[in-house]
């Protein structure tokens, strides 16, 4: 039994007259250590031979294993077996090999196989967020007929969690983005002695284009993998059989307000951030272009139509809307376990981030001929 | 039987914030026997056992686990140390992303020592010792049922070959005939393998049908470290409520067979 210090060392040797003598622990600990050089030394063994037991201590389920491999799988003569250690060995003889290798040869019926599950994937994908989509719609409908059940605490927490909270690195990113840009352009149009024109190219390009996609970026590296895992863990414990046990629409209490915070925050978060890239783009201006800020302020509304500025909060919100909606998708088809957990949130903001420039396309081919000015 | 406890705990002081969980316990358990740590909600039993593991450090007194200290030693010397026990969590702990075959090749693959062909043998070995089929090893633990779970854990626990086996309320959440049976197969794996046992539990069924020892946890310190038998004969209000309560009496009726 439980010994101070690992027992005596397991050693193999032949003796005089054929047998193989076995001797020591032949434990899992007591063998782990000199292992390489036993199992070089069993490989050399005669085939046949008799195994002499006799001065073995111990032996577990690990030494009788590697003995089994060593003959082969199957009994040769043995002596001095004591009755627990032959209970040892025979259980091993009666499991080995039962579990088959597992194939490792990757064949032309995997790659059809894989690709049909490619594409079955997609469709369950493109049907379930179609599906989500339509239930974020009734539950709408159903709370614009049942004004009591709005859930608005949930609502004004995620715009407090979505929003407010990502004022700060939103900021940050856009005044950096927007010194850059500035400087950037200025360099041009230095040449040019266009220096004027840097208003109407930050002004369009922030507030049309920039501002809408960058905060997108961050929402959905930010909020939108929350939103994943936070839905995902939920799925794992069981909190939403839950809720749905209590009668609680899940599209009720956990969509529907994601969904809604976070189209009423983006706009807003979109104005915000593209103020504060427009400061930075000035402070870049200002220092190469010596542009005053007075300057800067007046001729903006004159060269930037206010259209854009409507274009770009429309962006925010269809792109709010979008981002949650896939978050809580990939969150709902979390299966119980970690692994699935981590596909769906990298899945959710991999598809978000393509989601919203695939939708700034569309709005650019959509509104090509609208606050642009010729 | 050798004379260095397993486990031995020495004036163990715990405080979660202004809370005294244990206060100057001492407990030590020898070798081969099943202990069976029982106390009532929120006694620190499970917090013991965590201080046994290493998991957490108490904010007074020692752990030596075989005869050394649990944080003694270089690094190879503490990790050799606790491959010598094996951990069966309340809920299985079996790593969700993994089958179960994989689950319990795990510390073995760890460990680097066997080859593929003998990481299979001994899957389906431990598979065996703990009543389940070769075929289970394909599984996700997602797809088992509760008393599988506990039973792969198990076997998982049991790959490193443990001295020493630490379970958490082994039979909490399995129906009373799925319980019995994992008592079984326990004081089966006892008798073969002649492990040492740790098990905190407050269902009196499991402790009767399995303990040789009871350690009684209460006051913030074991009251009381004795067979069955001894521990009834002991006048303590939480001993009577917890073994001569309604519950706890019938149960002992039922097992009084086996004693």
């Amino acid at each position: 039994m439980a010994e101070r210090r690992p027992g005596a060392e397991p050693a193999v040797r032949v003796a005089a007259d054929g047998r193989v003598l076995l001797s020591g622990d032949w434990t899992l600990r007591a063998l782990s250590a000199g292992l390489p050089g036993l199992r070089a030394q069993l490989a050399q063994l005669p085939p046949v031979a008799r195994w002499d037991f006799t001065a073995v201590q111990r032996l577990d389920s690990f030494g009788a294993v590697l003995l089994w491999h060593a003959w082969n799988r199957q009994w040769p003569a043995t002596e001095g077996l004591a009755d627990a250690q032959l209970r040892v060995i025979d259980r091993i003889a009666g499991s080995s090999g039962k579990l088959p290798a597992s194939r490792a040869r990757f064949g032309i019926v995997d790659a059809i196989v894989l690709l049909g599950g490619a594409l079955l994937g997609f469709r369950g994908h493109a049907l379930g967020f179609v599906a989500l989509f339509g239930q974020i719609f009734l539950e709408l409908a159903h709370v614009l007929r049942y004004p009591r059940e709005w859930p608005l605490r949930e609502v004004s927490a995620n715009i407090h969690k979505v929003g407010v909270k990502a004022m700060p690195v939103t900021a940050l990113v856009g005044f950096l983005i927007g010194v850059v840009l500035s400087y950037l352009s200025a360099l041009q149009l230095k040449i040019f002695g266009a220096d004027t024109f840097i208003v109407n190219i930050l002004g369009l390009g922030i507030i049309r284009e920039l501002g809408p996609v960058l905060v997108s970026v961050l929402v959905a590296g930010r909020s939108g993998s929350a939103m994943t895992a936070q839905l995902g863990v939920m799925r794992v414990t069981e909190e939403i059989d839950a809720l749905a046990a209590m009668g609680i629409s899940r599209g009720l209490r956990l969509v529907l307000p994601k969904v809604l915070a976070l189209t009423l925050a983006m706009p807003l978060l979109v104005l915000w951030t593209s103020a504060v890239a427009l400061l930075g783009g000035w402070v870049s201006a200002w220092v190469e272009l010596d542009l005053s800020l007075g300057f800067f302020v007046q001729t903006l509304p004159a060269v930037v139509p206010i259209t854009n500025l409507y274009i770009g909060l429309a962006k925010g919100a269809v792109f709010g809307f979008l981002i949650a909606l896939i978050a809580c998708h990939f969150g709902l088809r979390v299966r119980p376990n970690t692994e699935s957990l981590s596909v769906n949130t990298t899945a959710s903001v991999v598809t978000a981030i393509t989601m919203v420039i695939l939708a700034d396309a569309v709005f650019a081919i959509a509104t090509r001929s609208i606050g642009v000015p010729t | 039987m050798s004379a260095v406890p397993v486990v031995a705990l020495h004036d163990i002081v715990t405080r979660f914030g202004a809370n005294l969980v244990h206060d100057g316990l001492s407990l030590e358990i020898p070798a081969g026997e099943i202990v069976a740590l029982v106390g009532g909600s929120g006694s620190g039993k499970t917090t013991l056992l965590r201080h046994i593991i290493g998991l957490t450090r108490p904010a007074g007194g020692t752990v030596r686990l075989f005869g050394e200290g649990l944080r003694e030693g270089s690094i190879h010397e503490r990790i050799a140390r606790q491959r010598r026990f094996g951990v069966l969590f309340q809920q299985g702990a079996l790593f969700s992303a993994l089958t179960v075959g994989e689950n319990i090749a795990f510390p073995l693959k760890e460990l680097g020592v066997a080859t593929a062909a003998e990481l299979r043998d001994l899957v389906v070995l431990k598979l065996a010792m703990v009543e389940m089929e070769p075929e289970h090893a394909a599984l996700m633990p997602a797809e088992l049922s509760g008393g599988m779970i506990k039973r792969a854990a198990l076997a998982r626990a049991l790959a490193l070959e443990p001295e020493l086996l630490l379970l958490d309320e082994p039979t909490a959440g399995l129906d009373p005939d799925r319980s019995a049976a994992f008592v079984r197969l326990i004081r089966s794996l006892h008798h073969e393998l002649g492990l040492t046992v740790v098990l905190v539990t407050h269902d009196v069924d499991t402790l009767a049908a399995l303990a040789t020892r009871i350690a009684v946890l209460a006051e913030r310190r074991i009251i009381s470290f004795a067979s069955l038998e001894e521990t009834l004969k002991q006048d303590h209000p939480f001993i009577r409520r917890f073994f001569l309560g309604e519950h706890g009496r019938n149960a002992l009726t039922r097992q009084g067979g086996n004693h």
